[in-house]
């Protein structure tokens, strides 16, 4: 493919405290990636993440979004942060969490939201099949809702990329089957980057694999080698897809 | 006991009352919803070394105050965010240097100073009608500031780090919240006194929060808790001849104690469902 990636990482170094958190990361996201990164925790991702959110500046190397700097370009990103980071007793309605994914494109001093906003925000929660739940406070919702108001929130200023932090983190079972058929729906239409620990996550849907533990490991396609979980998890790992098997490791020649 | 209403002062005390409840109403909204008690605790005893200031160099000392709790807000807002210091230790630092400040601006001074207990504690039976003046200007610059940043400030509030990727000015906004916090403590030190602003500040919004689960709504039920407990504060001070700031303080938690155990017993009694919008 020729087009240009959606995200592309250089040489990106960054260290905190005299300690090396990502090491020479090169990454290219191109259009219609459905992309995700393992790692284990303390491994670097979240680090990566807010690299590329431009919320920290990399020591070295550079992050292009769209072929802008992350500050630039940064709000075409649909961000879906962790859920356990929400404060969910939060006095806010759904509709109202979802709108205000439209309050950074707004200019002038006072920043309301027109007719035209509350149908975009209604569209997003209809994607994701809780329009229903529109006028409801985001205290009152279970978990699996919780995390598609989240995920709408994301979706509501039409973003060129969805990423996301971490999506089956304390999430139970049902909710996190439920999240797999979202993704599976979103992925026929969007760039897809998610960032996880759990390597169950690696399913159907998913067209490339990287290993992140300070270093990235990838082939750039969806199979996940044996030297890259090494390289990222300094031990074999036993993979199983739970939920959704499919097999990410090449069949072993000895197995046959 | 309605013959108080005929005396000025009492007229100015209702007043500043109602104009205290509709700034801690607004502003204490955010400080419960984000979770700002602790700063603002900071925010108001900075204010002693302003006053403290104020004796010192002969002006008055709300003025002193009002630069001390902006002064404050402002340092640790921007502490926080440029030496990654814990705010949790930024607000133990803040608080005390601003009382030390005020201790040793007041030995210093000669003299004896006379309205100390009043700035501690709260007088609002004694309200002059200068601070009058001074607690509307302040109330006008909180409502206008929160009507043009509402929508701002609740994203902000609400989750500051997507507020930033969606290119918010989040920290500059965060610091506006903080400064508008150092005006309401301004205004509530004449009421209730340094030492109990944070309770009038959290108690009528915290009540408010179990009732409601928007934002505007609970700003507006906060205001009109607040005047309640301001007004019933005042009057049941002057009839039984006990100090105005701290009646009100405890009628307010009082009200708010009931309702906690309200919540309880139906929790425990009612139907789980009938509770209503609970958290589950």
């Amino acid at each position: 493919m020729t087009e240009a990636p959606v995200i592309e990482i250089e040489d990106l170094w960054f260290s905190r405290n005299g300690e090396v958190i990502l090491e020479g990361i090169n990454l290219r996201v191109l259009p219609g990636d459905v992309f995700a990164i393992l790692g284990p925790n303390g491994g670097g991702k979240t680090t990566l993440l807010k690299v590329i959110l431009g919320l920290i500046s990399p020591d070295r190397g550079t992050v292009r979004i769209l072929g802008g700097l992350p500050r630039e370009r940064r709000h075409l990103i649909g961000y879906v942060p962790q859920l356990h980071t929400f404060d969910f007793h939060y006095p806010i309605s759904v509709r109202e969490m979802v709108l205000s994914g439209l309050l950074g494109r707004k200019t002038g001093m006072i920043k309301t939201f027109s007719t035209a906003d509350t149908v975009l925000a209604d569209k997003a929660l209809a994607t994701l099949g809780i329009a229903h739940l529109a006028d409801r406070a985001i205290r009152d919702l279970s978990g699996g809702e919780q995390q598609r108001a989240v995920i709408a929130r994301a979706l509501v200023g039409d973003p060129k990329v969805l990423l996301l932090d971490e999506p089956t983190v304390f999430v139970d079972t049902p909710t996190e089957t439920q999240f797999y058929d979202i993704l599976g729906n979103l992925a026929r239409t969007m760039t897809i980057v998610m960032v996880t620990h759990d390597i169950g996550v690696i399913i159907s849907h998913v067209t490339k694999v990287a290993c992140l533990n300070r270093r990235l490991f990838t082939h750039d396609s969806r199979e996940l080698t044996e030297d890259m979980i090494q390289g990222a998890y300094k031990c074999p790992v036993d993979i199983i897809a739970h939920g959704h098997p499919h097999r990410v490791l090449r069949p072993h020649p000895s197995e046959e | 006991m309605l013959s108080l209403l005929g005396y000025e002062f009492f007229r100015n005390a209702l007043l500043a009352g109602v104009l205290a409840s509709v700034a801690c109403g607004i502003i204490g909204t955010f400080v419960v919803i984000r979770r700002m008690v602790a700063i603002s605790g900071g925010i108001s005893h900075a204010a002693f070394g302003g006053i403290g200031l104020g004796y010192y160099l002969g002006i008055e000392p709300l003025l002193g105050a009002l630069g001390f709790t902006v002064g404050a807000a402002l340092t640790m807002g921007e502490l926080e965010q440029r030496a990654e210091q814990n705010m949790d230790t930024l607000i133990g630092a803040v608080w005390a240097t601003g009382m030390a400040l005020g201790i040793l601006f007041i030995y210093v001074t000669p003299g004896f100073a006379p309205d100390l207990f009043g700035y501690l504690f709260g007088n609002i039976l004694l309200v002059p009608q200068g601070d009058l003046v001074l607690m509307l200007v302040l109330v006008v610059i909180i409502v206008i500031t929160v009507s043009i940043l509402f929508n701002d400030l609740v994203a902000v509030t609400f989750d500051q780090e997507y507020a930033t990727v969606t290119n918010l000015p989040a920290e500059r906004l965060l610091l506006v919240l903080l400064v508008l916090i150092a005006l309401t403590v301004v205004m509530l030190i004449q009421v209730v006194g340094i030492i109990l602003v944070i309770a009038l500040l959290t108690l009528p919004a915290a009540i408010s929060r179990e009732c409601t689960a928007r934002v505007k709504t609970m700003m507006i039920f906060a205001v009109l808790l607040g005047c309640a407990f301001t007004t019933a504060g005042i009057f049941l001070s002057a009839f039984l001849n006990i100090p105005s700031g701290a009646t009100i303080i405890l009628v307010s938690a009082a009200a708010y104690g009931g309702v906690l155990v309200k919540k309880r017993l139906a929790r425990r009694y009612l139907n789980p469902v009938a509770t209503g919008p609970d958290r589950q």
